[in-house]
């Protein structure tokens, strides 16, 4: 059987790979993959603790977590595409312009 | 197979997609081993009695988001922004270091010092009727609210995509 911690340790490992992901890369895409990355993460980790508790709240909250997820997807690709028509570029270290 | 041996599989795959995926130049080979890792997860999902968010891994996440996103690579022309510059700078590489090594270490060992013994679970634990119940009763205000964003996203996105003229 495998314990509660190891699934947990689990869902830290992919959550700080996102965090990586976000903290490192500069194309805004890839950015967009390493949230997603973490948004399942933590949603690894809502299903282990529903196994383990025996309470199914868990469930819900992933397909509430799910739903919110697929509109942010839906709505960062559309700022993508509207960014690479002003742009021609997606990387997010050439959007500068509030800095200035 | 045993619950563990799934576990060391499929979580290993998971892990080891993720990090071809932040480690990849190209996003089409991002995009297409974060799918491997979402139906990983599908899978670890599976094991954990968690049979309808197994049904949504696959059509939601690795299905209809990840479509999105590959639509969205290869509708952008990315291809001369993918080899003008190295994927990570040295500066941005040692930002990520120092996050993982000051806050990850200790997360993930205070995670590792958990102990919980798995509970008993009933025979329908996890299946749709169950999360359904849940969803359309406890849970109702936020399942509509979850609905009304996403007829607000419907709306925002069609704004937002097209075409000024």
């Amino acid at each position: 059987m495998v314990g509660l911690n190891e699934w947990l340790v689990l869902g830290g490992v992919l959550f700080l790979i996102g965090v990586v992901g976000v903290l490192t890369r500069s194309n805004g895409l890839i950015l967009f993959m390493s949230l997603e990355l973490m948004l399942n993460a933590v949603n690894l980790t809502f299903v282990a603790l529903a196994r383990y508790t025996g309470r199914m709240e868990g469930h819900v909250f992933v397909f509430l977590v799910t739903a919110v997820a697929a509109c942010e997807a839906a709505v960062g690709l559309a700022l993508f595409v509207g960014l690479f028509r002003l742009h021609k570029s997606v990387d997010v270290d050439q959007l500068n312009a509030m800095g200035d | 197979m045993s619950e563990r041996v799934l576990f060391y599989l499929f979580g290993g795959l998971a892990v080891v997609a993720s990090l071809w995926m932040v480690t990849r130049r190209s996003p089409l080979a991002s995009a297409l081993s974060l799918v491997v890792a979402f139906v990983s997860l599908a899978a670890l999902y599976a094991v954990l009695q968690a049979h309808l968010l197994f049904a949504i891994q696959l059509w939601v996440y690795a299905g209809a988001v990840m479509v999105l996103v590959l639509f969205v690579i290869m509708l952008l022309d990315l291809r001369a922004e993918e080899s003008a510059r190295a994927p990570v700078t040295t500066a941005k590489f040692a930002l990520g270091a120092l996050v993982v090594a000051l806050l990850g270490v200790k997360a993930l060992a205070a995670l590792w010092n958990v102990e919980a013994e798995p509970a008993e679970l009933p025979a329908d634990f996890g299946s749709v009727a169950r999360v359904g119940e849940l969803l359309f009763t406890r849970y109702t205000l936020q399942f509509e609210i979850v609905s009304i964003l996403l007829l607000a996203v419907i709306v925002a996105v069609v704004v937002l995509a097209r075409r000024r003229t």
